[in-house]
């Protein structure tokens, strides 16, 4: 087993799919287009099977890059094709492979034009997403995470609402302007390390001046992924424009870049950087957290208000990580992937009627509970689950995040926590005015409750969302030791490089 | 038997919970819609919308339970679902009985492992069932509460179509209070905590198309995330100093913490103190506590039944119990005490006030439940744990007997909830007013009623501990006992006495409820008689010790129930029967004797009146506080901050200035090979001036 290539077969077996779309289905007839969609269905299946076998084969007790694999690739920079996953890349790459399927399922209907391109784009898009979790060399990330944004600027841009265009240019152009920084911070550490293999480069010591500079290069790149504030202006029009599989992506998976290369990066390779800065990281999050809440309470369209929810969620997350112990750092990850999975069947409710009604303004809805029970309950705990009910996804990520900052500063512990009341306050007014009060609009009478296909798409969700709550072990289990050694390699440099420089202090 | 007794109701909420959404036999086929569940029942509906809301003609009856749609005959469904929750909740209760005599009475007290939970680092939280003698009381009356008001639930909710979903409400809310009073560690208590929210928001919203009670879900859930606001932090806190969130861990590591600080925001403070003030927040919060209370009337929009079970015998307890529960923690941080005596008291007091100026029946319970609740608080402030929780056990079977007896009212007139409308039944229902006056009695602490043990007890100890706000707390229980005497009374005659003021035709149509509602008003009763005079040995008296054992932990120096046995100067003890007989006969002039009587008063000192019938501006005062200011300011943020601030200076801005730039740099290109070669010139020009000058 250990010798099968099971990371780059998960990463590329979306582009069999797309190879087998582009060989055998021309023409547009409704059996094409039929067979593109089972294809497309198929392949993402096959690919979340694969990267359940990548975490059966994971081993939790390591705490190092597993299932590693490595290729010369450019030996003459000494860039090479490695691929491995450890405690922190792992689960995100099951919920890649999780939350794809559903997204297919969910653009079943909905999507009638240009099938195949667009199964394409989001087949290409898998390929990127999980290739982005498992790249160990800074130029294959750099790859895998910049292409990431073609798919996606052409599912907003072609498969998008009114304002698409708008949206599809903010939402690259934010997220490009950080890539160039980044790409530069990825050349000054190659000059200096002379490899551009994370692995090595993670054990290398950057002086101090130059860890503030990659450290903000770092972080331009990442900021706008999460988004954090005040660079998260592209996300609410990204995702009112974005076709409703394209915010679950978005969403579910595409903000977790950020953290995720944070965590990577940012903190064991420029630990002093990552001290100095962590206040900066504290203030623009906890601004994120209320700020972001006041504003979703105020929203008249639905994917606006959920999208504000997440750059309220993802303040906890980068709140988390940057406590930089065991609670934060854990509880970091697991909302991200409560996030991803919890904001993913958000988005999907809001698809749900818009599909129906072709309106994301919550004025137009009310009193759907009377005809659509089910959608109702599905809807109810998704939202409960958003506000992190205990029981749910939401409160365990949520819960550690705020335990492990409030080890390290009150202050943001209990600034953040007021999230707990503004986000309860946004997400019940929104249920309320969707889903409770009198069923009075002919049209929106006439709706009619979940399909068995919308069925199958909530079920793994709240499956996944109840288990998460309540044994969330199986998940946290993973990370512990990953995250353990994580901080371990954080607080070594950090030790040496401060023994460094008090000894040049007294040298001097 | 223990994890039965706690997931039977979770087992009977999925069967019911799967009954009401995919529908077992409908009552009439669905016609023309197709889909939904409910739409059988949607034509009787619209029919029956208009009359019922006939009555909606008074300003202050907004609280009315008038929801109710003729459904046709129950149907297997209904029925299925009927069965299956009371049926689990009553073995529930049964098995909850055994065990409060195995466990509290034998003294064997156990806690039984589940599963992990979270574990991350040094944080190590399990689901366990934690049975001890505080459980065993709570779990008790829980189930009992419980098993009475699902019974009659089926008569009184008979004519809704939603039965199902209603009784699965009511089993999910069962199940979550049992997870809470079972927790073994602050997280747990913390998921009870929420559950319980969840349901009361649920079951405050059951009729989801009134907006007010939509209103009034959404603000009861709000305001107790304000409370657990503060309870999260004080779990953090609590880790913080003890590195755990287990009882045991954390009892055990309390004594030694006494002097321990903990910064917390910018200041230093006692770590007890602060963590255990910060848990307080969460327990005013959920038990409706003077500045967290806003919530508990408005939550009379629920079903009676709600009331009843939820916002009187069980969830609003939750704070109590919470704070017995953390006793062993609390006592080592005498300033949390004090100020928990504090609010306590005032709560009492405050809202004694409001309820009687109140003319809604169930408000008026709704506010004599948060003044109850404030006794108990005080109570739990100066150690009389004991006794707060034997006030938390008969205030449950009388204050539900209350609500299910003013539910029997207003089942028997036709939904009707305003007091001012009623009058003059009682001999059209005799059964419900007989009870009705078993609740009253037991509530102002007649003497042998159950109120009498535990309220007498609470004042007594709160006077006996010597302490200024142990004085505070007994004068304003004091004052708060003669209000609730006379607005119980008040309540009593104008709801039973004097002239008929209601409808003819209602009036007429007035009859006692069926078999299956009074049921539990009996076994409820038989509580308010005999809960006091049967178990205050074991509760207060002098087996209090071996039958708490250590679940509850009073410091000597601090036992106020030790002192109130011993030096006590008479007259305390008379008090509260004196000033309850005074309100008693207050009441009697002031709505048998002299009529007018109350209408003059409220003329005279129309400013107090006015102000103890707006319930002292709290409403008010928070709207205009918290929420108009949020509203505003998301507005504001959304359309100025990221609008105009941050597009308009970052990727709009920019846009349009690379537009902009475009523009004019699109204006040199014009096409003359001249102007390019002049362009050139000047280049050349500066790069040879730049090279001499620096190169």
């Amino acid at each position: 087993m250990a010798s099968w290539p099971l990371l780059s077969f998960t990463t590329f077996l979306p582009l069999v799919g797309v190879a087998l779309i582009l060989l055998f289905c021309r023409g547009t007839s409704p059996d094409v287009v039929r067979n593109v969609r089972f294809i497309a269905l198929w392949t993402t299946l096959v690919t979340f099977v694969l990267t359940l076998f990548i975490w059966i084969n994971f081993d939790p007790r390591n705490p190092g890059y597993q299932m590693v694999e490595k290729a010369a690739w450019i030996p003459d920079f000494g860039i090479t094709y490695h691929m491995g996953v450890d405690g922190i890349s792992v689960l995100f790459v099951v919920l890649s492979g999780f939350l794809m399927p559903l997204c297919i399922l969910a653009s079943w209907e909905a999507v009638q034009l240009r099938v195949k391109e667009y199964m394409i784009a989001f087949l290409a898009l898998e390929t990127l997403m999980i290739g982005m979790f498992c790249a160990l060399d800074f130029v294959l990330f750099y790859m895998f995470f910049e292409g990431v944004l073609i798919p996606m600027f052409l599912i907003i841009g072609i498969w998008g609402g009114g304002r698409r265009v708008y949206a599809a240019f903010k939402f690259f152009l934010y997220t490009l302007l950080g890539s160039v920084l980044m790409l530069l911070a990825i050349l000054a550490m190659y000059y200096v390390a002379g490899t551009t293999d994370v692995p090595t480069i993670t054990a290398t010591q950057f002086p101090r001046n130059m860890q503030l500079w990659l450290w903000l290069a770092f972080f331009a790149s990442f900021a706008v992924k999460v988004p954090m504030w005040p660079v998260h202006t592209w996300l609410p029009d990204a995702h009112v424009e974005a076709p409703t599989a394209g915010s679950v992506i978005l969403a579910g998976v595409l903000l977790k870049m950020g953290g995720y290369g944070f965590l990577r990066f940012n903190i064991p390779i420029l630990p002093e950087a990552t001290e100095y800065f962590a206040p900066l990281i504290y203030t623009l999050s906890v601004i994120a957290v209320i700020y972001t809440s006041l504003v979703a309470l105020a929203q008249e369209d639905m994917k606006k208000l959920i999208a504000y929810s997440s750059v309220a969620h993802m303040g906890f997350v980068t709140i988390g990580m940057f406590a930089l112990n065991q609670q934060g750092i854990e509880g970091s990850i697991f909302q991200m992937l409560s996030h991803g999975v919890v904001s993913g069947a958000l988005f999907l409710c809001v698809g749900v009627v818009y599909d129906r009604l072709h309106t994301r303004e919550i004025a137009r809805y009310g009193g759907l509970v009377k005809n659509m029970p089910k959608y109702a309950v599905v809807f109810l705990f998704m939202t409960m689950a958003s506000v992190g009910l205990p029981g749910t996804a939401g409160f365990v990520g949520e819960f550690l995040v705020l335990l492990g900052v409030f080890r390290d500063n009150t202050w943001v512990a209990a600034l953040a926590a007021t999230g707990m009341v503004l986000g309860a306050a946004y997400a019940l007014w929104l249920y309320r005015r969707v889903v409770y009060g009198k069923l009075v609009k002919p049209d929106v009478k006439a709706m009619f409750d979940l399909t068995p296909r919308e069925v199958a798409i909530f079920v793994p969700l709240i499956v996944v969302v109840l288990w998460m709550g309540v044994y969330p072990s199986s998940f946290l289990n993973v990370t512990s030791a990953s995250v353990e050694h994580l901080i371990q390699t954080y607080q070594t440099k950090l030790a040496a490089s401060h023994a460094a420089s008090g000894l040049s202090v007294a040298a001097r | 038997m223990e994890v039965l007794v706690v997931f039977l109701p979770l087992l009977a909420f999925l069967i019911a919970g799967s009954i009401a959404l995919f529908g077992g036999p409908k009552a009439a086929p669905a016609a023309g819609h197709g889909h939904g569940h409910d739409h059988g029942h949607d034509h009787h509906h619209h029919a029956h919308g208009h009359d019922d809301h006939a009555h909606h003609d008074d300003a202050h009856d907004d609280g009315h339970d008038d929801h109710h749609v003729v459904a046709g005959p129950p149907t297997v469904g209904d029925r299925a679902a009927q069965f299956v929750t009371t049926g689990a909740v009553l073995l529930s209760a049964f098995l909850s009985w055994l065990l409060f005599f195995d466990v509290a009475v034998g003294g064997h007290p156990r806690t039984i492992e589940l599963a992990t939970w979270i574990r991350s680092g040094g944080l190590d939280v399990s689901w366990a069932l934690r049975v001890d003698q505080l459980t065993a009381v709570m779990l008790v009356v829980v189930n009992s509460v419980s098993a009475c008001v699902h019974l009659y639930s089926i008569g009184y909710m008979a004519e809704d179509p939603q039965k199902p979903r209603f009784m699965g409400y009511l089993s999910l809310f069962t199940f979550a209070m049992l997870m809470l009073v079972t927790a073994d560690n602050l997280v747990q208590l913390f998921f009870g905590w929420e559950g319980v929210g969840l349901a009361s928001y649920l079951l405050i919203n059951f009729w989801y198309e009134k907006p007010s009670a939509n209103a009034a879900a959404m603000k009861a859930f709000l305001v107790n995330r304000v409370g657990d606001f503060g309870f999260a932090l004080g779990i953090f806190a609590i880790f913080v100093l003890t590195g755990s969130v287990q009882f045991d861990a954390i009892f055990a590591k309390a004594s030694t913490l006494t002097g321990a600080s903990l910064h917390f925001l910018s200041w230093d403070f006692n770590g007890l103190t602060i963590a255990c003030l910060l848990l307080f927040m969460g327990a005013m919060g959920k038990s409706a506590q003077l500045g967290l209370h806003t919530w508990l009337p408005d939550a009379m929009e629920g079903p009676t039944p709600v009331s009843a079970l939820i916002h009187a015998a069980t969830m609003v307890t939750a704070g109590v119990f919470m704070l017995c529960r953390l006793s062993p923690v609390f006592e080592y941080a005498p300033a949390a005490l004090e100020v928990v005596a504090v609010v306590g008291g005032l709560t009492a007091f405050v809202a004694a006030t409001i309820g009687f100026t109140q003319f809604d029946i169930k408000r008026v319970i709704a506010y004599s439940t948060m003044s109850q609740l404030g006794y108990m608080f005080f109570a739990a402030g100066v150690s009389a744990y004991g006794a707060a929780m034997f006030h938390l056990f008969t205030h449950a079977f009388f204050k539900a007997l209350l609500f299910l007896g003013a539910g029997s009212v207003i089942h028997a007139l036709h939904h009707e909830q305003d007091m001012r409308k009623m009058g003059g039944v009682w001999r059209k229902i005799p059964f419900t007013y007989a009870v009705m006056w078993i609740g009253n009695l037991a509530l102002a602490g007649l003497p042998f009623f159950a109120g009498f043990y535990s309220k007498d007890m609470i004042l007594e100890a709160a006077y006996a501990s010597g302490s200024p706000v142990g004085r505070f707390a007994f004068a304003l229980g004091i004052a708060a006992a003669l209000l609730t005497a006379f607005y119980s009374w008040r309540l009593l005659f104008m709801t039973f006495h004097g002239k008929p003021r209601m409808e003819k035709s209602v009036y007429d149509h007035a009859h006692e409820s069926p078999i299956v509602m009074l049921i539990p008003l009996a076994v409820l009763a038989l509580g308010a008689l005999f809960a006091g005079v049967g178990f205050h040995q074991w509760f207060i008296g002098h087996d209090r010790m071996e039958f708490w054992g250590k679940a509850i932990l009073a410091l000597h120096e601090h036992d106020s129930i030790e002192a109130a046995h011993h030096h006590l100067p008479g007259w305390v003890g008379l008090a509260p029967l004196v000033v309850g007989l005074i309100g008693i006969a207050a009441a009697y002039i002031a709505y048998i004797q002299i009529p007018s009587l109350p209408a003059t008063f409220a003329r005279l000192f129309k400013g107090l009146h006015q102000f103890l019938s707006n319930k002292w501006y709290f409403d008010e005062l928070y709207d205009a506080l918290f929420t108009r200011p949020a509203k505003a300011l998301g507005h504001g943020l959304w359309k100025s901050g990221d609008g105009a601030l941050i597009d308009g200076v970052g990727p709009d801005g920019v846009a349009a200035a690379t537009r902009d730039i475009a523009g004019r740099v699109s204006r040199v290109q014009s096409g003359y090979v001249y102007h390019y070669a002049f362009a050139m010139v000047i280049g050349v020009v500066l790069l040879v001036a730049w090279l001499s000058m620096f190169g």
